[in-house]
């Protein structure tokens, strides 16, 4: 009997998401890890694109950072920070959007800003923007990697970093916003995908020896459950050989002891 | 026409109390050396631009030389916080530090408005999000063709840009390569500029995706080998992705980082080397 942590659980379902021969637009953390065991398993093709202007890269191991030098040494092309964003991102030639979250509501929006009522007097710092907000505007679709609890999973967002469905569907196309959203939410408890009708997330799979009970409980909305609800297999033994084999060769031990991603981070 | 001197001699002539100061280098080739220059020298009320704070202006916030920060990810990457710059903005220590925040789309386009001498750039982005409420310099603005409602930026123009790069020649024509970032649009963008540099050598061969500033757009260049680390120089050295791990405990604290800041700051002088031809 292969035993794994929740945490691999959710890398392995989030690589699974991948394509082979998706283009792929990288955050840092969690993402990252996922996309780069995309690679190593099922997805030799997928093409990593990374904000540092790095397109096609393939590192042998997890980068600490979007700007490590295997990304650029690895690359089909390097460009400069303004290329990547205004001649690669903007206009929609990206497939997907994968992203982290330290908040995320019921419609998908995220926040990586700061917690609490006041932006000027914030209770907690985080971040900030990055290039999230226009990934998430403009890939034809977003898929969002996350650690869920009753704090991360808000009614409504303190602050609206990235837009997913804003205030439900229709916002998008009212907000001029090219992609098609996140259509995508991996946790380390299953996965959501929105409502086709009004945006809003709903449970679509569950993880082996998870309830419908324990992913409610850990969801700050009345989180509805999907007719065709999955249950998701567990990690193969090869996808978890593969995993914790690109863990080893990552810097430092935060990310082997599943301390949280940056753009989570407390 | 670029000048060849010393670091410190550059940063004196250029960087003033009060100025706005763009270090730019995304990741790679971030010009520590250099912000730790502007700390021995005591500036203060300096706005610091740059796309991602990064340890960097995490060590400028503390030591008391910012009084504003203009940017779009303040993390130390794949770690976590920058603790320094969370502690001046959740508890205004040392100082207050007042916040002007984008997305990177909408910094790379500032800079690159700046660069071309507009007074604006145009993007598909903010719309929907809070960032557009709460940041000066960010408003809608309608295509005369198309009619579409699309998003204004206002341009970024600094005092001065700092960079590193991989190397310069002796007439102070620069060159580097590798991840390029944003630096040729914030060195264009800046009224004046310091460059330090890996080495300088007899002539500037040419590499694959290497970008030559030429030396009449330079005002001073420094020799400062490794003047990037922790970040790094391609070709030179790696990035000390320990160091950014370590950094994370050092900054937690305000009195371990005073006293990292003593070690290896104030009590440093870096070795350079000047004196040499310009252009």
């Amino acid at each position: 009997m292969l035993t794994y942590s929740a945490d691999e659980m959710m890398t392995v379902a989030a690589a699974r998401s991948l394509r082979n021969g998706m283009t792929c637009f990288v955050g840092i953390g969690r993402p990252s890890e996922a996309a780069n065991l995309a690679r190593a398993t099922h997805a030799p093709d997928l093409v990593l694109i990374y904000e540092s202007g790095t397109i096609g890269a393939k590192p042998g191991q997890v980068p600490l950072s979007i700007g490590d030098g295997i990304l650029a040494e690895t690359a089909d092309s390097v460009v400069s920070v303004p290329e990547i964003f205004n001649y690669w991102l903007q206009p929609g030639r990206i497939d997907v959007g994968f992203l982290g979250a330290a908040q995320l509501d019921k419609y998908g929006n995220i926040n990586t800003t700061v917690i609490g009522n006041s932006y000027a007097k914030p209770s907690v710092r985080l971040p900030g923007a990055g290039g999230a907000p226009e990934i998430a505007a403009a890939c034809r679709e977003v898929i969002v990697v996350v650690r869920q609890s009753r704090r991360t999973f808000a009614e409504r967002v303190d602050f609206v970093t990235s837009v997913g469905f804003g205030d439900g569907q229709g916002s998008r196309q009212r907000l001029g916003l090219t992609g098609g959203g996140p259509q995508l939410v991996i946790t380390d408890l299953g996965l959501l995908r929105p409502d086709p009708d009004s945006g809003e997330l709903t449970l679509a799979g569950i993880y082996p020896g998870v309830s419908v009970a324990n992913v409610q409980e850990k969801t700050g909305w009345d989180l509805a459950v999907s007719h065709d609800l999955a249950e998701i297999p567990p990690p193969t033994e090869a996808e978890l050989t593969a995993l914790r084999e690109l863990l080893l060769t990552a810097p430092g031990s935060a990310r082997q002891t599943g301390a949280p991603a940056a753009t989570s981070s407390r | 026409m670029a000048e060849i001197v010393t670091l410190a001699e550059a940063i004196s002539a250029t960087v003033h109390d009060g100025d706005t100061v763009a270090m730019e280098g995304f990741t790679h080739l971030i010009p520590h050396a250099a912000g730790h220059e502007v700390i021995r020298q005591r500036r203060r009320d300096l706005t610091l631009v740059r796309m991602t704070p990064d340890i960097i202006y995490d060590q400028l916030i503390g030591a008391g030389c910012a009084r504003k920060l203009v940017f779009s990810w303040a993390g130390n990457p794949g770690v976590g916080s920058l603790h320094r710059f969370r502690d001046a903005v959740e508890h205004s220590w040392p100082l207050p530090l007042e916040l002007e925040e984008h997305s990177h789309a909408g910094m790379a386009n500032r800079f690159a408005a700046g660069a071309a001498g507009l007074p604006f750039a145009i993007l598909r982005g903010y719309r929907g999000t809070s960032l557009a409420e709460n940041t000066a310099g960010v408003a809608d603005i309608v295509c005369p063709f198309t009619g579409e409602t699309l998003t204004a930026v206002s341009a970024l123009r600094p005092d001065v840009a700092v960079i590193h790069a991989q190397r310069a020649d002796r007439r102070g024509n620069v060159q580097y390569w590798g991840i390029t970032g944003v630096q040729k649009e914030a060195l264009l963008a800046a009224s004046r500029s310091v460059v330090t540099v890996e080495e300088i050598v007899d002539s500037l061969d040419p590499r694959p995706g290497a970008i030559v500033l030429p030396c009449w757009t330079v005002s001073y260049v420094a020799v400062v080998p490794g003047g990037a680390h922790p970040s790094y120089a391609l070709g030179y050295s790696v990035r000390d992705n320990d160091f950014y791990l370590a950094w994370d405990e050092i900054s937690r604290d305000r009195e371990r980082f005073a006293g990292w800041l003593d070690e290896h700051v104030y009590e440093t002088a870096v070795a350079v080397r000047g004196g040499g031809a310009a252009c």
